[in-house]
């Protein structure tokens, strides 16, 4: 069960209006490396992890998608206004005979979301090193998002959830050894 | 982490050359190397931002904070216009 509050983790403001923009960002909502992806994974996974890391898939899963919710936020507001023919400009044609400015989770290349994105191996160590590398591949897209956009208060939420990339990576890195650390075995000597 | 040399989050690399590549050389590739790549796990009363501050940052650990400007903008055009 969640409770929710009605405000975003971090302040949406968007400075230009760029259609375009929300065309990338769109690999960050329904995208292989995106925030959806992250926190159906995450809470899928934490069922079958050891007992010391559950609460921490359950966390970041949970962040993820308040994350979801801002990356949501920012394509709204770059598309809310946008006519058709600006939408056509900004590569969104596509989008728009399908969805019309409707938010629908697909990647940048309009490709819809997939749960092949994801996985689940029920070994700590793969699953645990899986999610360092959806972490840090995140992390890299919102690199290549900030080098494209030129609009200085989004790309300030950008590095934003840059940063919590980074320290959800140092998290599942640490779980990896809390995963490794055998001192619950009783050792004989 | 070499601790004589101040910390460097960017790293950069030449792409090889041939000699019938279409495009003008991009000059130097740059790949971003946060900190907690070098930390391991995170030891004990290490420094904080303050409440107000690690709102903003995204991190409540200086150590973390890891600010990313686009690599390739600085003297030269933006890669998207």
């Amino acid at each position: 069960m969640w409770t929710y509050e009605k405000k975003l983790q971090y302040p949406v403001k968007v400075s230009t209006c760029n259609p375009t923009l929300a065309k990338y960002l769109m690999e960050q909502y329904g995208g292989a490396d995106g925030e959806l992806a992250a926190a159906l994974r995450y809470m899928n996974q934490r069922y079958t992890i050891p007992e010391k890391v559950i609460g921490l898939l359950n966390d970041i899963a949970t962040e993820e998608f308040s994350h979801l919710e801002m990356i949501a936020t920012m394509i709204y507001k770059l598309t809310k206004d946008a006519t058709p023919d600006q939408l056509r400009e900004a590569g969104l044609a596509e989008h728009y005979v399908s969805h019309d400015s409707a938010l629908f989770y697909s990647n940048a290349a309009g490709v819809p979301f997939t749960a092949s994105y994801i996985q689940a191996k029920g070994d700590p160590i793969a699953d645990l090193y899986e999610d360092i590398a959806a972490e840090e591949k995140a992390r890299a897209t919102y690199q290549w998002i900030i080098d494209m956009s030129d609009d200085p208060d989004l790309n300030d939420s950008l590095r934003f959830l840059r940063e919590r990339e980074i320290v959800h990576s140092q998290r599942f890195r640490e779980a990896v050894e809390i995963v490794k650390d055998d001192r619950s075995q009783q050792k004989i000597f | 982490m070499n601790s004589q040399q101040p910390f460097q989050s960017v790293r950069t690399y030449i792409p090889p050359r041939s000699p019938f590549d279409p495009c003008p050389p991009i000059g130097r590739k740059f790949y971003s190397t946060p900190p907690h790549l070098f930390l391991g796990v995170q030891p004990p009363d290490l420094p904080q931002f303050s409440p107000a501050e690690a709102l903003r940052k995204g991190t409540l650990w200086k150590v973390f904070a890891d600010y990313y400007e686009n690599p390739y903008r600085k003297g030269g055009k933006p890669r998207h216009g």
